[in-house]
């Protein structure tokens, strides 16, 4: 990994927590205001690539960890790592990994659609299929009811992976930061 | 700089991050074992013993970072009381109670660096897979000077577009705004590698110059 991979995944890391300072947004329609943070962990996956992306996260997580406020809300510290919703944190790196490893894989043909199918499986699937079982299994609540109570950030979340994927298309033209495979193997 | 840091000088702030840690990794194993309401409740008083006592942490410091688990534990026992009665879902909220203030103590008695510190010594058995932890160390220090650079970016185009005439945050500005920044990390990139951050054969002292050089603040 060079030096500039590291300035990418600490850029990001800076992202998620500058997007972590902003105040939630209300949108028409949807009950559940929405905090911006996944669509950090969407734009960390679409534009570094996987393994960038994941560490991007894991980056962001350790940050929180050491004590900075810079989760939604002002929330940061431990605490946040063993609270019922804590699945949903474990769960960021692993679907920006493979937001990731979509994108890589479309890379050749990247547009709108091919965006939406990398954000929507990794960005709202395995957010939820780590973080349902965790609330389950950490609030000692049955999986339907972890299930139905999370579904209510589900329209949020599909907004934002439409957010998501317009700005890495649009990223993708500009400045793309994913080198193909082939090349990126001789890379250190 | 902002940090859930309280500074002090108690024994609690004194003690070694990664001791700490560790009480805090056992208590939580701990927590899970018993299903016990009056150990778990114990517990809690020894916690909030230790916080409010023993560190001379103010109530406030606690409670700012407890505050936003409160919806869940509500919900959480309000589940409880309506399936499985209330003994279970007072240890159940009693159990994660503990460990969020235990985590919030930690976090106000240690110093971010030291906590940075713990994190370079636990990631360096990594060394194995190739892993350098005082590369870990300088992305952490990259990450806390991007964070105000990146907030002031993105403050100056919301400002240019405000100027005129666009009212809301748009993805219209978003994409320039990761434009820039993605240039900025490059350029970074760059002149570290300019000034040997790069190098790989040396094993540490001067990626730790670099980490020292970006400042934390």
């Amino acid at each position: 990994m060079k030096t500039k991979d590291l300035a990418y995944i600490a850029l990001f890391a800076a992202i998620m927590a500058v997007l972590g300072l902003l105040p939630p947004v209300p949108v028409p329609g949807i009950p559940v205001p929405i905090t911006a943070q996944t669509l950090g962990v969407m734009l960390a996956g679409s534009v570094l690539g996987a393994r960038r992306g994941g560490l991007a996260l894991l980056v962001f997580l350790a940050v929180v960890a050491v004590g900075l406020p810079v989760l939604s809300g002002g929330r940061g510290g431990l605490a946040v790592f063993v609270g019922p919703s804590a699945g949903f944190l474990y769960s960021w790196p692993i679907a920006a990994f493979v937001i990731g490893l979509l994108t890589e894989l479309f890379w050749r043909r990247y547009n709108l659609a091919w965006a939406l199918v990398a954000n929507l499986i990794g960005g709202v699937l395995v957010i939820y299929a780590i973080g349902i079982p965790f609330l389950s299994l950490f609030g000692d609540v049955p999986l339907s009811t972890a299930f139905t109570g999370s579904m209510a950030f589900v329209p949020g979340d599909l907004v934002k992976a439409v957010a998501a994927s317009l700005v890495a298309v649009a990223v993708h033209k500009a400045y793309p930061v994913i080198e193909l495979p082939a090349r990126r193997a001789t890379a250190g | 700089m902002l940090s859930l840091y309280v500074p002090g000088a108690s024994p609690v702030h004194r003690a070694p991050a990664g001791l700490k840690l560790a009480v805090l990794a056992v208590l939580g194993v701990g927590l899970f074992a018993t299903g016990r309401l009056d150990l778990v409740a114990t517990a809690l008083l020894l916690v909030l013993a230790t916080g409010l006592l023993w560190a001379r942490l103010p109530f406030r410091a606690l409670t700012a970072q407890v505050r936003p688990v409160w919806i869940w534990l509500a919900a959480l026992f309000g589940f409880h009381l309506l399936v499985t009665g209330p003994l279970v879902g007072a240890v159940a909220v009693l159990r994660l109670l503990t460990l969020v203030v235990a985590a919030a103590v930690v976090t106000a008695t240690t110093r971010v660096t030291a906590l940075v510190a713990v994190i370079e010594w636990l990631t360096s058995p990594l060394r194995v897979f190739g892993v350098r932890p005082a590369r870990i160390g300088l992305v952490i220090a990259m990450t806390l000077r991007f964070i105000p650079l990146v907030a002031d970016r993105a403050a100056r185009i919301r400002e240019a577009q405000a100027a005129r005439g666009a009212d809301r945050v748009r993805l219209a500005m978003v994409v320039p705004l990761l434009v820039q920044v993605l240039r900025m990390a490059t350029t970074v990139g760059e002149a570290l590698d300019a000034r040997g951050a790069g190098d790989v054969p040396g094993r540490r002292p001067r990626r730790r110059a670099a980490a020292e050089n970006l400042g934390t603040t």
